[in-house]
């Protein structure tokens, strides 16, 4: 090997520990968010006896759930009983690695070391355990492989509710990876490139001295948070689990760390949506109204991880938020959104767009991204107008009679 | 849809669901940093007054009973029999003694805390106001044998008594 392959392995394997341990260690600290934030809105105090103020409530948890009793139902598929939490832990944990954490660093180093021989790295360093070219379509094919453990787990179990956790939960995600993949085509007509860093790239200049795409593309966005909900099986899209009617779904029969890989799995997830949604439409790790952040730097590198930190953060919240906030769709209200509402809102966009942009570029002759990005927004905002007032008013998501009407067409809801 | 069921109209005109949304949002926002209203048990307890947070148990609740005594220190007990006749969990044991003045008096006299189904009727039925149900909630013990009180203890609770058969207001009036 030659120095430099061995200094940028060094970097990933290292890289690789970082944004592992702070997923681990961050989801842990979700649960605690989640519990506080629940109880808050509730009027309650939340957790708040182990640790200062409930700190090491995760702590105590994660010993609780190592130490407990892993129980197998009688006549379950013991090998895919096992192997389910797994399949669903291992992609929602490798998605962390692409994400763009903060801007990139410059990183100089030659040393030899005895057994290893000499290391060597000399530019700047992508502040994501590996900067792929290919970051979105490594999503959504990672993303989606996380079904296999849902669906395995409630298949496996031998219960006649986690089945039907493991069947909702797998037709739901494939229904809402069409719309999400649909939301996200806009992003990619006006970057022209999949990589996490040209989206990011292609956000940091415009009339304001940003462009985050959330403004000229903000339906984009919003089909994008719905679908991310449903993908990652929160509230008000959490059928897989949907403890009234099912138990607790898929992961009915699980317990201890089995039922613990399925917790992280789903806050990983979370995590990896409100990443997404920060890259994508609010400019990832940039930090609006300067260009100073652009320029590769040590300082830079830690306040742009900040910035994407308090981003990231915010729409954790945000996903806490509308759980408690919202009840749950009933199922086939979830399916009718997802096809008949956010698919061909999404296809219609992305033809609207196109046109827009291919308007501007080739009819009319503008070629001053701000100008390109004011027109996108006013389009947006005349869109916005008519969904939000006009196909939000006076539609109900449908009754349990409608379904049996023939006429439909009742059932749009935003 | 079944025949005869009776669909009500929903108001469609006036529903708009982002702004249904958003107002929930608006709400659950603003609980946040409101006052909380869980108390903190083991620092906080029931008390009288209604301060914040705190909160006051029933005074018809029964909790583990307690024995009267009378100014010597002795039980009020008569050992008539009427609790472990009434007791419908038969969880009292009770053997009477005499003494020199032909004074009746409880020489055991257990009750069985398990057993008890905390109904009251002892409190109710004792001719001499002896044995009450406590106005408590604390029993937490390290052993089971610790919850068969025995007479010495019952006598030396302190805690309150229910209130639930008050005998100069039979009627609860």
């Amino acid at each position: 090997m030659t120095p430099e392959l061995k200094g940028m392995l060094l970097l990933t394997v290292l890289k690789l520990l970082v944004v592992f341990t702070a997923t681990v260690v961050g989801v842990a600290l979700l649960t605690l968010m989640e519990r506080k934030v629940s109880a808050w809105m509730q009027y309650r105090l939340g957790p708040n006896r182990v640790g200062f103020g409930g700190l090491l409530q995760p702590a105590a948890d994660g010993v609780k759930n190592i130490l407990k009793e892993e129980t197998f139902p009688g006549q379950a598929n013991r090998v895919l009983f096992t192997l389910a939490p797994m399949m669903a832990f291992i992609p929602a944990m490798t998605l962390g690695s692409v994400i763009q954490w903060a801007a990139p660093l410059p990183v100089k180093f030659d040393f030899t070391v005895p057994v290893l021989g000499q290391f060597r790295y000399d530019g700047l360093m992508a502040m994501s355990v590996i900067d792929i070219p290919i970051g979105i379509l490594f999503v959504l094919a990672i993303s989606s492989t996380g079904v296999y453990g849902i669906a395995l787990a409630g298949w496996s179990s031998n219960n006649k509710y986690s089945l039907l956790g493991g069947l909702r939960a797998s037709a739901q995600m494939i229904s809402y990876e069409v719309a999400m993949g649909l939301s996200l085509i806009p992003v990619l007509l006006l970057t022209g490139n999949v990589a996490f860093t040209e989206i990011i790239k292609a956000q940091q200049h415009g009339a304001v001295g940003f462009n985050w795409f959330i403004a000229p593309l903000f339906l984009s966005f919003f089909l994008f948070l719905v679908s991310g909900f449903a993908e990652t099986n929160r509230l008000p899209f959490d059928m897989p689990e949907a403890e009234s009617e099912l138990i607790a779904g898929y992961h009915t029969e699980y317990s201890a760390m089995k039922f613990s890989m399925f917790f992280i799995a789903e806050y990983a997830n979370m995590v990896t949506v409100s990443a997404m949604v920060t890259t994508l439409f609010l400019g990832g790790w940039d930090i609006p109204f300067t260009h100073w952040d652009e320029t590769p730097g040590l300082l830079q590198t830690v306040i742009t991880a900040l910035a994407m930190f308090l981003k990231v953060f915010f729409w954790l919240f945000f996903f806490m938020w509308i759980r408690w906030t919202l009840p749950r769709f009933r199922y086939d209200q979830l399916m009718a959104l997802g096809w008949k509402v956010l698919m061909p809102i999404g296809l219609a966009y992305i033809m609207l767009i196109a046109l827009a942009i291919y308007l501007v570029d080739n009819v009319f002759g503008v070629t001053t991204p701000v100008v390109k990005m004011l027109v996108l927004f006013a389009i947006n905002v005349a869109l916005g107008y008519l969904v939000f007032r006009v196909f939000d008013r006076g539609l109900l998501i449908t009754g349990s009679r409608g379904r049996n009407a023939a006429a439909g067409g009742l059932e749009r809801t935003a | 849809m079944a025949i005869g069921v009776k669909v009500m109209k929903r108001p469609v005109k006036d529903v708009s669901y982002v702004r249904a949304t958003l107002k929930g949002m608006a709400i659950t926002f603003k609980k946040m940093f409101e006052q909380k209203v869980t108390m903190q048990y083991p620092e906080e307890k029931s008390a009288p007054e209604m301060a914040r947070g705190a909160w006051t148990i029933s005074p018809r609740w029964r909790g583990t009973h307690r024995m009267l005594t009378d100014e010597q220190g002795r039980s009020k007990c008569v050992a008539c029999g009427l609790c472990p006749q009434i007791c419908p969990a038969n969880c009292i044991k009770l053997v009477p003694g005499e003494d020199e003045e032909g004074n009746r008096y409880p020489l055991i006299y257990e009750i069985d805390e398990f057993r008890c189904v905390f109904c009251g009727y002892c409190q109710e039925v004792c001719p001499e106001e002896a044995i009450h149900v406590g106005v408590h909630y604390e029993n937490a013990e390290y052993s089971r044998d610790r919850f068969v009180y025995d007479l010495e203890r019952l006598s030396s609770q302190t805690h309150p008594v229910s209130t639930l058969w008050d005998p100069t207001d039979p009627k609860g009036e």
